[in-house]
């Protein structure tokens, strides 16, 4: 598999965030989609977090705007869905399941070895920006339990091992 | 025993439009629209099948709430939220036949008159709402959807609409609000959705296996589904089974089967020079089982009678490893963190009872503990919230500390004496007169 690492564009150029066309192209063919403009938003952030990595105070005020919504509504909405990001993560997220069955079979064991091995909790990322660590809930893939995703991807059946090999090819490419 | 829902494992090229039109799919769709939606919705009432989602309610009676004479549009939404711990079996039909999936879709979406049909994906399946993407365009392309679908007249346009992150949204009106552009706020109900659903219009929320099974039901009649298991519980069924087995998986085994089928059957038993200690029959929210218990059938009416659910058929294995303190103390996390906050006796009691589990865990605990937790989930349950999270975090917890109080007692004997600097939480003491009791 392989991972695209996350881009996150700095604070400051998201500052007056613009749509270009294509873009707006992109919110125009969502809005036929649905009866309301509101309904879009979701899908917007989303559109949003993929081209500029996360949602910038300044991506939050155009989503608004766009869409017709105050900041603050976009913000609560945005805040209440975990995989927003409204700081802007590393490279590479690394959700590791903390759920049941994921727990019961190597999951705990395999969260220790990330924190060891990174040299950081739950919640921080490496200081060279590459990777961050995230403890999640169950990411409906029990049956291969112990679950990590990282980015878009979902890694299963892991072992210490190979969990570290994924991540030295990672560091390697990054 | 034949695979129907999972027929395409292991098929090469499953995902196909032209494997699936091979294996004889969209015939059951071609021959709804020979019938009238009303046809179809008795159809489907005759096969009793009941909603795979978790609450097993039968589909076809839930269609026929639908106000007929209603004027503008209405909805159908396919949830493909998955998130109940312990679920992985929707995951599986999408990513081996996408096509099974919007097929049912198609036939629900036509047996309620809807043109509109949302399929609502969680977030994090990435990968899989890209499949159904594809699946969606090579539909449209061979004129399964669209206008005018196979010169019937009929319209059918279905979106992928990608959730966030959010357990909640599970459940249907949560669901239905975040569909909306909102937070997950489940909704009070009545009106049910079948009347005000979203964007205020007739909706009705599926579950993706149990819209899977449509298209067969329409091509083999609803005899055939409903010959398959026990009375009033037809059909095969998706059991995830995960945890101290063998061989965990997604098994398709008629209803009815019983725990200890699954597990030493296809399962392969428990992992080596271990036995099974409990097991959560239908997904983290229901109640847990004692390994005697494992002779009880999984279907909907055999597990209510003993006490729990089928739910989503997400069968969570415990060998003699683990500890049960630390087991409810870990789904304390995931409610706690899950709630949505709208009701106090949910948020409130999901942190207390996670903190008082860890607690208990840290080696703190008190003896009064137990009958606490058990008074925290008698508030949060019963009706007291305006959803089912209330129970669902209830449920597991005050099981797990009325099946094996041995376990708590342990934990507590061995507790230090030494007062703790911190204290996690401060519970009322002994019992306060009209207060959840
Ligand atoms: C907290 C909670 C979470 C739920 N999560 C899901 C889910 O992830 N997937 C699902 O299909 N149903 C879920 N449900 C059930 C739905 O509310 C709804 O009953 C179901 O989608 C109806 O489909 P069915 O009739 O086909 O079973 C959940 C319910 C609750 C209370
Ligand atoms: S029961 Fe819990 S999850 Fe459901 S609405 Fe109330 S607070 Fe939200
Ligand atoms: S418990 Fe980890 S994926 Fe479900």
């Amino acid at each position: 598999m392989s991972t695209k690492p996350i881009l996150s564009v700095p604070t400051e150029q998201l500052e007056n965030t613009t749509f270009d066309a294509t873009m707006e192209e992109r919110i125009l063919e969502l809005l036929k989609r649905y009866p309301t403009t509101r309904a879009t938003l979701i899908p917007v952030l989303w559109l949003c977090q993929e081209r500029y990595g996360w949602l910038a105070p300044g991506v939050i005020r155009a989503v608004a705007d766009r869409l017709g919504e105050s900041p603050a509504y976009v913000e609560g909405v945005a805040t209440f869905y975990t995989m927003f990001y409204t700081k802007p993560p590393a490279k590479f997220v690394l959700q590791a399941c903390e759920t049941l069955s994921c727990a019961v079979c190597g999951g705990k064991e395999l969260l220790h070895h990330l924190e060891s091995r990174l040299g950081i909790k739950p919640g921080e990322k490496t200081p060279d920006g590459v990777f961050q660590l995230v403890g999640v809930q169950c990411l409906g893939a029990c049956g291969t339990a112990p679950v990590v995703q990282i980015n878009d991807d979902y890694y299963e059946n892991l072992t210490i091992e190979r969990l570290d090999a994924v991540l030295d090819d990672l560091k390697g490419r990054s | 025993m034949e695979s129907v829902l999972l027929r395409a494992r292991g098929v090469p090229n499953s995902r196909s439009i032209d494997t699936y039109l091979a294996a004889g799919g969209w015939s059951g769709f071609a021959k709804a629209l020979s019938m009238t939606p009303d046809a179809v919705v008795q159809e489907t009432i005759e096969s009793e099948l009941r909603g795979r989602g978790g609450a097993g309610f039968p589909t076809g009676r839930k269609w026929s709430f639908v106000p007929k004479d209603h004027p503008g549009p209405r909805y159908l939404i396919c949830n493909a939220d998955e998130s109940e711990p312990g679920t992985f079996k929707d995951r599986e039909i999408i990513e081996h036949d996408p096509h099974m999936v919007l097929e049912g879709i198609a036939i629900a979406s036509y047996a309620i008159r809807s043109n509109t049909a949302y399929i609502y994906i969680r977030g994090e399946f990435v990968r899989w709402a890209a499949l159904l993407e594809d699946a969606i365009g090579e539909a449209h392309r061979q004129g399964w959807l669209g206008r005018n679908v196979k010169g019937s007249g009929y319209d059918l346009d279905i979106w992928v609409h990608r959730g966030a992150g959010a357990y909640i949204c599970g459940e249907e009106t949560a669901l239905i609000e975040s569909i909306e552009g909102k937070r997950g706020f489940p909704r009070l109900k009545p009106p049910f959705p079948a009347v005000v659903g979203v964007f205020g219009k007739p909706t009705v929320v599926n579950n993706v296996e149990t819209l899977a099974c449509l298209p067969h039901i329409l091509t083999k009649g609803a005899k055939w589904f409903a010959s398959i298991g026990r009375p009033k519980n037809t059909g095969t069924k998706l059991y995830c089974v995960s945890g101290h087995v063998k061989r965990p998986g997604v098994y398709e085994l008629p209803m009815g089967v019983t725990f200890r089928e699954i597990i030493e059957g296809p399962c392969g038993g428990i992992r080596e020079g271990h036995t099974l200690k409990a097991f959560f029959p239908g997904g983290s929210s229901a109640p847990v089982m004692r390994a005697s218990e494992v002779d009880v059938r999984a279907d909907f009416d055999a597990c209510a009678e003993a006490g729990t659910m089928l739910g989503s058929g997400g069968v969570i294995v415990l060998d003699d490893s683990v500890d049960m303190v630390e087991t409810a103390a870990n789904l304390a996390h995931f409610y706690a963190h899950e709630s949505c906050g709208q009701c106090t006796p949910c948020r409130e009691g999901s942190d207390w009872a996670r903190d008082i589990l860890d607690r208990i865990v840290a080696g703190h605990g008190r003896p009064a503990d137990p009958e606490t937790l058990l008074r925290i989930c008698r508030f949060a349950s019963q009706g007291m919230t305006i959803c089912p999270l209330g129970d669902a975090f209830s449920l597991p917890i005050s099981s797990i500390v009325k099946k094996f109080p041995e376990e708590f007692e342990r934990h507590i004997r061995a507790a230090s004496t030494v007062p703790q600097k911190k204290l996690p939480v401060l519970p009322w003491a002994g019992s306060r007169p009209g207060f959840g009791s």
